[in-house]
C-alpha cells in the first residue's frame, strides 16, 4: 500500500502540467465556465474559446497524448492506466479541453474489435484529431434502459439502411460523425440484437435540431435517421455485438470523470471565501461555512481516493465494475453537493448570474446550480449506479 | 500510488481475523458488560504471544517492531468482533506516548514489559465540562520537593479500575497560552488518593471518572518535558483518532456484511427483501460509506506509518469515518428491521460501538473544524 505517485509518475506529472501551462492561452480560466460533472457548459459557446481548443487538441495530438492510452503501434503512448489518470486529473484541472468521443470511446474499441478496415479508415484520423464524434446512444423512449433501443439498421446490399431517432447527442451540431447503436436482429434477444456504426453526419436524411439545455445553451441535439444508408465497412466488429462492445469500452471511459475539475473550483471557492465578508465579517471564519466547505474538502478527498483506486485496478488486470460506479455515483454527486455548498454561502447572491457588479464568483455557483442537474442524470444515473453496485458487486437480485 | 496491501499485510489481516473469529465472538462483549476487569486475561496472554501488544514496539524492547499499518490492521479485525478491553488504551494511548516522547530509562522499563501483556495503560485526558482535545486542562500538578501532587477529576478514562499507570494530563503552569504549561505524568493506578468510578455507557466499555486526591507522583515520572505536554498530546490525538477510525472500519464491515446476507435472506411479499431496490439503494450507499470509510483511513494510517504530516489526513478520515459508521450501523438496523432491536441480536452491539468511537478522539464537527482551519479559512 502506497498513497503516493512513483517517482516515474510524478515526473509524468510535471510533464502534463509544464504542457498545459505552455499550450493554454493564458486567459482560459476565465473563458471556460465549465462546472465539474455537469454537460450543460461548452467552451464552444464563443468563438474565441472555440478557436483556443480547436488549436489546443492540435497540440495534444502533435505530442502523442489524444491517443495516450493506445499501442505504441498504432501511435499511442502506452501509458500505464495510473498516468492516464494523472493525465486526466491534471486536464480536467486547468478545465483544459480533453479526450472526445473519438479518442476516448471509438478508438480504443476500434483498436479492440475492430475489422482490418475499421483500423484502416478510422484509426489514423482519430489518433491525429482530425475528427470528433457524439455519441448516438439513447432515444426517447430509452433512457435508462438502453436495451430498449428502437433504431434500426436493415442490410441491404453493401448498406445497411438506418431508421429511428436518438436524443441528448451532445455537441452532435459541432462533430463529423455518429458513433451509432441500432439494433440489427430484431428477432435476438435483448443486448444481442444490436451493432455498432460510424455514420458520417453529412449523410443524406440525417437531421441535426437542437436541444436547449437550461443553461440556455445548445449543447444537445435530436437526430432523426430516414432511410440513412451507411456503408457495411463502417460497422464496426461483427454484427449483433454492439452492447457487448458498449459495455467494454466503459473500460476506457472510467477514468474520465473530470477529478480535477473538481479540486480546481473549490481552491477558487476557498480563495473567493478568504477574501469575502459577510455582514461585515470574514465569510470564512462563520461556522457553518467552515463546516460546510470542510465537508466538501472530505468529500473530495474521498472521489480522489476512489478515482485512484480504479486506475490502480486497472494497471493490475481487475475490472473495476462496483469501483467504477461508485467512482462515477460519488463524483457526479459532489458535482451536486460543490453546487449546493456555494450557493447556499452566496446566499441572496447566489441568484446573480454574472454581468452584474454584485455577481459573485463570476456568476459561476449559478451556473453550477443548473449545470450539476445533469451530472447524476447523464452517463447512468446515480440510481443505475445504485443498482449496479447492490446487484453486480453486492449480488442483490432482481426477484 | 498503490492501494493494495502488501503480501505481509495480507497475512497479517487474515490471521487476525481467524484468530479474533475463534477467540472472540461477540458472546465475549456480552460476557464482558457484567466482568468487572472487563476483559478475559486469557485472551490477552494470547494476543502478547501474537506479538500484538508489541505491534509498535522496537525489538530492542521486545517489541516487533511493526509500523502504524500494521496496527490498523490489527484495531481494525478488533472492530470486525467489537473485540473489548484495554488493547486500545494500553497499546496505542499508553504505548505511543511512551514511544514517542518517554525517556530511555522508562521505555527501558515499561516498553518490555508492555509487549509481554505485563501491562496495561490508559491516558486521563478529558475532563468534566470539556468535550474534545485540550482545550480545559484544570486537574493540577504543584511541585513539593522531588515530587508532584496531583488534584482534580478526569472523565471518560478507559480502563483507569485496572491500570497499572495511569497517563495523566495535568497542568503544572498557568502558562502564556493554555497550550502551554501542560505535563503528561505517569501515575501509578495503585497510588493512594485516586477514587476509580467505572461508568455505565453506551457501549459497555469501561471508561472511568478518575479523582485525584493530593495523589504523589515522583518528578522522575514526567513523560517528555515538564510544561511541554500539548504538542505530545496533540500528536497522540491524531493518531489515536486515526486508531479509531481502523477500529471503526472493522466495525462498519461487519455491520454491512450481516445486512447484506439478512437482506438476501429474509423473505417478505414472497421475495428477498434485497430485491427491492429501497433495500438494495440502501445497501449501495452503504458500499460507499464502508468503503470510503477504509480506503481514507488507511491514507491516514500510512502517512502516520512513513512519518509524514498527517493533520489533513487524520482529520479527514475521523470526520467521515464517524459520520459514515452512524450512517451504516442504523441502515443496518433498518434493513434487519424489528428482530434487530432484540437485545440477542447482535447489531446493537455494532451501532454501540460505532457510536462510541464516534465521539472518541473528537466527533466529526470537530475535525470538519480542523480541516476547516487547515484549508486556512
Amino acid at each position: 500500500m502506497e498513497f503516493k505517485l512513483s517517482e516515474k509518475e510524478e515526473a509524468f506529472k510535471s510533464e502534463v502540467e509544464a504542457f498545459l501551462k505552455k499550450e493554454l492561452p493564458p486567459k482560459w480560466p476565465e473563458m471556460s465556465t465549465h462546472w465539474p460533472g455537469g454537460y450543460g457548459s461548452l467552451e464552444s459557446t464563443n468563438e474565441e474559446a472555440v478557436k483556443a481548443a480547436f488549436t489546443f487538441r492540435r497540440r495534444l495530438a502533435e505530442k502523442g497524448w489524444l491517443t495516450i492510452s493506445w499501442p505504441k503501434e498504432f501511435g499511442g503512448e502506452e501509458h500505464s492506466y495510473m498516468e492516464q489518470a494523472i493525465f486526466d486529473e491534471r486536464v480536467s484541472y486547468y478545465r483544459a479541453p480533453g479526450m472526445g468521443i473519438a479518442t476516448g470511446i471509438a478508438g480504443p474499441t476500434i483498436l479492440r474489435f475492430g475489422s482490418d478496415e475499421n483500423k484502416q479508415d478510422w484509426v489514423q484520423t482519430i489518433a491525429k484529431g482530425e475528427i470528433e464524434m457524439w455519441l448516438g446512444y439513447s432515444e426517447p423512449n430509452s433512457g435508462s434502459d438502453l436495451a430498449g433501443i428502437q433504431t434500426t439498421a436493415v442490410d441491404d446490399g453493401d448498406d445497411f439502411i438506418i431508421n429511428g431517432q436518438k436524443i441528448w447527442g451532445t455537441i452532435a451540431h459541432l462533430a463529423d460523425y455518429a458513433w451509432l447503436i441500432a439494433v440489427t436482429d430484431s428477432e435476438a434477444p435483448r443486448h444481442r440484437n444490436a451493432s455498432l456504426f460510424i455514420v458520417d453526419n453529412k449523410t443524406p436524411g440525417v437531421t441535426i435540431r437542437p436541444i436547449i439545455n437550461i443553461l440556455g445553451i445548445h449543447s444537445f441535439n435530436e437526430v432523426f435517421f430516414d432511410n440513412v444508408r451507411v456503408p457495411k465497412r463502417n460497422m464496426i466488429g461483427e454484427k449483433n455485438m454492439g452492447f457487448y462492445y458498449m459495455m467494454t469500452a466503459l473500460d476506457f471511459e472510467r477514468l474520465m470523470v473530470g477529478i480535477g475539475g473538481f479540486k480546481r473550483l473549490f481552491e477558487q471557492f476557498i480563495e473567493y471565501v478568504k477574501q469575502s465578508e459577510q455582514d461585515g465579517s470574514p465569510l470564512g471564519k462563520n461556522h457553518t461555512v467552515r463546516k460546510k466547505l470542510a465537508e466538501i474538502a472530505v468529500k473530495i478527498e474521498m472521489v480522489y481516493i476512489f478515482f485512484w483506486r480504479t486506475a490502480s485496478m486497472l494497471d493490475k488486470g481487475l475490472v473495476p465494475s462496483v469501483e467504477s460506479s461508485v467512482l462515477k455515483l460519488t463524483a457526479t454527486e459532489l458535482s451536486r453537493a460543490l453546487a449546493d455548498v456555494t450557493m447556499e454561502i452566496l446566499g441572496p447572491y447566489g441568484q446573480l448570474m454574472g454581468g452584474s457588479k454584485d455577481a459573485q464568483f463570476r456568476g459561476m455557483a449559478p451556473r453550477g446550480y443548473l449545470d450539476c442537474i445533469s451530472a447524476t442524470i447523464g452517463a447512468g444515473t446515480s440510481e443505475i449506479q445504485r443498482n449496479i453496485i447492490a446487484m453486480r458487486g453486492l449480488g442483490l437480485t432482481k426477484k | 500510488m498503490d492501494l493494495e496491501f502488501t503480501k505481509e499485510q495480507k497475512i497479517l489481516k487474515s490471521s487476525a481475523r481467524d484468530f479474533l473469529k475463534k477467540e472472540c465472538p461477540s458472546s465475549v462483549m456480552r460476557e464482558m458488560k457484567e466482568d468487572e476487569k472487563g476483559y478475559p486475561e486469557a485472551l490477552w496472554a494470547k494476543m502478547a504471544d501474537l506479538g500484538w501488544l508489541g505491534v509498535m514496539v522496537p525489538e530492542a524492547y521486545d517489541g516487533i517492531g511493526g509500523n502504524f499499518m500494521d496496527l490498523a490492521i490489527i484495531l481494525e479485525a478488533m472492530g470486525e468482533v467489537c473485540c473489548p478491553g484495554p488493547f486500545f488504551s494500553t497499546v496505542v494511548l499508553g504505548g505511543l506516548a511512551i514511544l514517542d516522547a518517554g525517556s530511555e530509562e522508562q521505555k527501558k522499563l515499561l516498553l518490555p514489559k508492555l509487549a509481554n501483556g505485563d501491562l496495561i495503560l490508559t491516558l486521563a485526558l478529558s475532563e468534566p465540562g470539556a468535550w474534545y482535545g485540550t482545550s480545559v486542562i484544570n486537574v493540577q500538578a504543584v511541585a513539593d520537593k522531588d515530587e508532584y501532587v496531583i488534584n482534580g477529576t478526569k472523565l471518560f478514562v478507559e480502563n483507569a479500575h485496572i491500570a497499572d499507570y495511569i497517563l495523566c494530563a495535568a497542568r503544572t503552569d498557568k502558562g502564556g497560552s493554555p497550550d502551554e504549561g501542560i505535563t503528561l505524568f505517569l501515575v501509578d493506578g495503585k497510588s493512594k488518593g485516586i477514587t476509580c468510578t467505572v461508568l455505565d455507557t453506551l457501549a459497555y466499555d469501561k471508561q472511568c471518572e478518575v479523582v485525584f486526591d493530593n495523589v504523589r507522583v515522583p518528578a522522575d515520572n514526567i513523560i517528555g518535558e515538564n510544561g511541554k505536554a500539548f504538542s505530545v498530546l496533540e500528536n497522540l490525538q491524531e493518531k489515536a483518532a486515526v486508531g479509531k477510525c481502523a477500529e471503526m472500519v472493522g466495525c462498519i464491515q461487519t455491520a454491512f456484511d450481516m445486512t447484506v446476507a439478512y437482506a438476501k435472506d429474509r423473505k417478505q411479499f414472497g421475495r428477498p427483501i434485497g430485491s427491492f431496490q429501497a433495500i438494495q439503494h440502501h445497501c449501495a450507499n452503504m458500499v460507499i460509506d464502508v468503503d470510503g470509510a477504509r480506503f481514507i483511513t488507511y491514507q491516514a494510517a500510512w502517512k502516520i506509518a512513513e512519518g509524514l504530516p498527517t493533520s489533513m489526513e487524520a482529520s479527514m478520515a475521523k470526520a467521515w469515518t464517524s459520520d459514515a459508521s452512524r450512517r451504516v450501523t442504523f441502515l443496518g438496523h433498518q434493513i434487519h428491521g424489528a428482530i434487530s432491536f432484540c437485545e440477542e441480536h447482535d447489531m446493537h452491539l455494532y451501532y454501540r460501538k460505532a457510536k462510541a468511537a464516534e465521539v472518541a478522539f473528537g466527533d466529526g464537527d470537530y475535525h470538519l473544524e480542523k480541516v476547516a482551519q487547515q484549508l486556512g479559512l
